[in-house]
């Protein structure tokens, strides 16, 4: 058990994982769906510190992995055009299209820029008034206020040379299909903390609900998620099915009403394909048709775009938490982060490249090798 | 892209009708829009997601969870300080 002293309050670990095994008697599988806990289970070890029968799956939690690849693919094109400032999030430039990558059209003379705020893609525009400033607004619903933000101050601004890719998927449609599905394995889910801090815990009521099922609202710290999984295995052993808060100093039941208020006004909501897993009812967000003139898919003629995935990437099933990682015969191998197959190789928070950053390379003085 | 980050509001102005802040997380410092948390005053800890603060929190939680980010080398990267391509957020 040597790394429970690497937790920084290992006495509080310790006593986590103690109950949680005094209180374990059943086979229990519980889903994340956030990158963030993703990475903080595998880094710290925790799926292996659990008793036996705890299974933690790794679920579509990491926004970058799920962006379908036609939309990879249409950035690409937009990117490509010479006319055109591309921004992003740094974590979108390796993602794998049918043929090639932001980072190759970047090589390739192409002016792609990373960003850290939607809005400094907005300063870019105001400050290039001759060329087409294009914002890759991807990601799950923490990150929509702030993308729906950037269009807001474009149009405020008098902006005509900026315009927004937008592919938002939402976090409650895709549980309610992980738990439909006839395949379905997960007992309980910890629901994003983040995630909830926008847009409040009361969706997920209704899940709770309709499949009884334990859905305990976390947050991402190695300690956070160790609490988040003593509540859903306590409920599972009493036979609850609850929706709890154990991340109560960031998430209020009620969210963030005014970001909501402007996801509101900016987007609509639209059935949204994810990558790998294919299309779910109502789970993603768009422009709404008054902001009709800021979207990149209407400026640009990108219509008919012809998609190709890797035929030996399996991250569907990595997703779907049917395998893990390394159960993918390309893992380690043709499939690296540094030349990765699927979009769950690329990004820090895809369980893929959680996989390969703290488990093949085991040794100490290699944890910690960046995968950006 | 998907963490956010604690940090604290040293300095709030108006820039254009939006109210924007200087938020420091453990010595970098950065433009943020605080248009999503308009109760927020001089002195109060906010987790920072992509440049918007989301969400109040207490002192003591946001400095153990700087640490945290500190400790595994994350906060730059989290923060896309080594983002140079774009001027002003590399400060
Ligand atoms: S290891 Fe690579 S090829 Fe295999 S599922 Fe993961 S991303 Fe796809």
């Amino acid at each position: 058990m040597k790394y429970i002293d690497e937790f920084n309050d290992p006495v509080l670990a310790r006593r986590l994982f103690d109950e949680i095994a005094r209180i374990t008697t059943r086979p229990w599988a519980i889903m994340e769906v956030c990158g963030g806990q993703t990475h903080s289970i595998i880094r710290n070890g925790i799926d292996q510190l659990l008793p036996e029968e705890v299974e933690l799956i790794h679920g579509p939690g990491c926004p970058v992995c799920v962006t379908p690849l036609g939309v990879i693919d249409k950035a690409l094109a937009i990117a490509a055009r010479p006319d055109v400032i591309f921004c992003s999030f740094g974590d979108m430039l390796r993602v794998p299209g049918s043929e090639r990558d932001l980072f190759q059209i970047k090589s390739e003379g192409g002016d792609v820029r990373v960003v850290y705020s939607p809005l400094d893609a907005v300063r870019i525009a105001e400050e290039n008034p001759d060329r087409q400033v294009v914002f890759f607004a991807i990601g799950f619903e923490t990150t929509a206020p702030p993308n729906a933000m950037s269009v807001k101050l474009a149009r405020d601004r008098g902006l005509t040379n900026f315009s927004v890719l937008v592919s938002h998927v939402l976090v409650p449609p895709a549980i309610e299909a992980i738990v439909g599905s006839p395949t379905n394995r997960v007992d309980g889910f910890l629901a994003a903390g983040h995630v909830c801090s926008v847009m409040g815990s009361w969706q997920y009521g209704p899940l709770v609900e309709r499949h009884r099922i334990p859905i305990v609202v976390t947050g991402f710290e190695p300690l956070d998620v160790l609490e988040g999984i003593r509540r859903v295995v306590a409920q599972l052993e009493e036979g609850r099915a609850e929706l709890e808060n154990a991340y109560e100093r960031v998430v209020r039941p009620e969210g963030n009403v005014p970001a909501q208020a402007m996801i509101g006004e900016v987007f609509e909501t639209c059935d949204r394909q994810w990558r790998g897993i294919g299309e779910i009812p109502m789970s993603g967000w768009r422009l709404a048709p008054a902001f009709r003139d800021f979207d990149a898919e209407y400026r640009f003629d990108v219509g008919s775009i012809n998609t190709e995935e890797s035929g030996l990437c399996r991250a569907g099933e990595v997703l779907q938490g049917l395998i893990k990682p390394n159960e993918c015969e390309a893992f380690g191998r043709e499939c690296t982060p540094r030349n990765p197959l699927g979009a769950t190789m690329v990004s820090a928070e895809g369980a893929c490249a959680a996989y390969y950053q703290y488990r093949r390379l085991e040794g100490p003085t290699e944890v910690g090798v960046s995968v950006g | 892209m998907c963490l956010a980050v604690p940090g604290k509001v040293v300095e709030i102005r108006d820039d254009r009708g939006t109210r924007m802040a200087t938020v420091d997380f453990s010595g970098i410092r950065k433009e943020i829009c605080l248009a999503y948390l308009p109760d927020v005053e001089v002195g109060d800890y906010t987790i920072v997601h992509v440049g918007f603060a989301i969400s109040k929190l207490d002192e003591e939680s946001a400095l153990e969870t700087l640490a945290m980010f500190k400790e595994l080398g994350i906060l730059e990267e989290e923060l896309g300080v080594e983002s140079t391509e774009v001027g002003g957020t590399a400060s």
